[in-house]
């Protein structure tokens, strides 16, 4: 499925294929595979200590690994090549910044790094921070740090973009203007690998999903169409005040069956609903540490 | 933009930190020269007591501009992800750090003239004998303390203990070197010890080439020299970015 691409083709921005990465005796990553295309949204999503920012950190060229081929852009990133690092911008998980500079000086400052950089007021625009260009960064909230990380990830005008856990710790409206930044960066063109333990965030960014448990991906696809193939639909109602759920295929058949018997009986099917798995049950079911991970995607 | 153009920025970038923050600012520029004048107010009818503080005070300053000064940034820096952030940047690894070591550098020169001027012109020491070999001698200091100084960062855990950490080196190692005394009246155990640390060679050195002029003791050079070599074989080989 992830083979290389035809001659011809545009190569994968990335392509990972048997990553493993150990520290000691510990496997955090176990024979990870994936490929993303250019432009496209790619989500990590997973429990936290799945393996998601080891795998990243790998492509970044923080981490070498212990096995497996890995290419970003061309490149072996554990090369550590000037030429890779100019087309990469990376939003650690948490790094920090000079407290004393101001959101400004801190965007030109990291502009020069670059052939063709951005120009740094408009950066610190596309991020929303146009208000605060000239406040030092001790003085912003964590939200708005969080944004100036991703003004300086994107000065450098870069094909590809890493968001390692982009919001984490955001309340919702900060949330909701990171995802905004995150969209403009797909009508950019840019590729971006985002990972993620929240899962409407990953529902919401993602062009396709890679859920991660354990260092290996347990499901892989568009977010709307990753679920278990079998029982498709979910029909459930209330018995006597519990919730009966039962699972099929075939609704149509199964919701007559259930409506001609409650119409026997001269009864209400109360509470009945017709559902779709949605991504959360997915995930609940690959990721949960008391059941067995279902193959899937 | 070149690998010395990014350096130059890293450096400039650097020199506007510096002075944004005003206690490492207070701590390099004036704590040194507010123990230069305390001391040499002490001894100011002694121009042979003067003439011992004012090397003493420069080759401290040396050591708390590059040493110190550096073990606290970069514990700093690597605790707060800065590193790592540049890391993840096309800045070449040497010119970020050629920026921030050129910072250092800058300081201890800036210093070692205030010293050399304030002694001459508040104190009436003579202006000094050697100053090429002065400008060499700082050079020679600046490279021992600086690379044993990012050698020592990596042995620092975290930043709150970086000040105990740089201390327990700094304040002994000024005491035992003949910074604001003769160390020849120290008992002859902490004069061996001295003679194995480097602080009392770059007074020394210091003292022919601001005070009584004449060649250069080669011990003292090869001390300094290969403090220099074992601090940049420490520094560079245990480096961390995060």
């Amino acid at each position: 499925m992830l083979g290389r691409p035809a001659p011809g083709l545009r190569p994968f921005a990335i392509e990972v294929t048997g990553l493993r990465k150990h520290y000691g005796s510990v496997e955090a990553v176990q024979g990870l595979s994936f490929a993303v295309e250019p432009g496209e949204v790619y989500g990590l999503l997973g429990p936290n200590g799945a393996g998601k920012t080891t795998t990243v950190e790998i492509l970044e060229g923080f981490r070498r690994r212990s096995g497996g081929e890995v290419r970003v852009l061309g490149h072996d990133p554990e090369r550590r090549e000037r030429r890779l690092q100019e087309k990469v911008g990376i939003v650690l998980q948490s790094s920090g910044l000079y407290p004393r500079v101001t959101v400004h000086e801190a965007v030109e400052h990291f502009a020069k790094a670059y052939p063709s950089p951005r120009d740094p007021a408009e950066t610190i625009a596309l991020v929303g921070l146009e208000d605060q260009g000239d406040s030092r960064v001790r003085e912003l909230s964590g939200g708005q740090r969080r944004r100036v990380d991703l003004a300086l990830a994107l000065v450098g005008d870069p094909e590809l973009v890493f968001l390692d856990e982009p919001t984490t710790g955001f309340d919702p409206a900060a949330r909701r203007t990171a995802w905004n930044a995150v969209r403009r960066l797909r009508e950019l063109g840019k590729t971006v690998l985002l990972t993620t333990h929240y899962l409407e965030e990953a529902q919401a960014l993602a062009d396709r999903v890679a859920i991660v448990k354990n260092g290996v991906i347990v499901a892989e696809g568009p977010p709307g169409e990753l679920g278990p193939r079998s029982s498709g639909y979910r029909v459930s109602y209330l018995s006597e005040g519990r919730r009966v759920e039962l699972h099929t295929d075939d609704p149509t058949e199964l919701l007559h069956r259930l409506t001609r018997d409650a119409l026997a009986r001269d009864e209400r099917l109360e509470g009945l609903e017709v559902t779709r798995p949605t991504l959360e049950d997915v995930y609940l079911e690959l990721t949960d540490v008391d059941r067995p991970a279902v193959e899937g995607g | 933009m070149s690998a010395l153009g990014l350096a130059w920025e890293q450096f400039r970038f650097e020199r506007k930190l510096f002075w944004r923050n005003p206690s490492s600012a207070f701590f390099n520029f004036v704590l040194p020269l507010l123990l230069l004048v305390l001391v040499a107010s002490i001894f100011s009818a002694d121009p042979e007591q003067l003439e011992v503080i004012v090397p003493g005070v420069a080759g401290m300053s040396v050591m708390a501009t590059t040493f110190t000064a550096l073990a606290f940034n970069l514990t700093f820096l690597r605790e707060q992800g800065i590193l790592k952030r540049v890391r993840g940047t096309p800045i070449p690894a040497g010119s970020y750090l050629g920026g921030l070591l050129g910072s250092a550098v800058a300081n201890a020169f800036v210093q070692v003239g205030l010293v050399v001027a304030i002694g001459h012109f508040v104190y009436g020491v003579d202006l000094p004998r050697e100053p090429l070999a002065l400008v060499g001698v700082t050079a020679l200091g600046v490279a021992c303390f600086g690379a044993v100084g990012v050698a020592f960062s990596h042995a620092i855990p975290n930043f709150d203990s970086a000040p105990a950490y740089a201390n327990a080196v700094f304040l002994p190692l000024i005491l035992i070197s003949g910074v604001f005394y003769s160390a020849d009246s120290l008992p002859s155990a902490v004069k061996t010890l001295a003679e194995v640390l480097p602080l009392k060679h770059a007074v020394d050195l210091l003292s022919t080439t601001i005070v009584t002029g004449g060649p250069l003791s080669a011990g003292a050079v090869g001390v300094l020299a290969a403090w220099t070599a074992g601090g940049t074989y420490l520094a560079v080989r245990f480096f961390r970015w995060s």
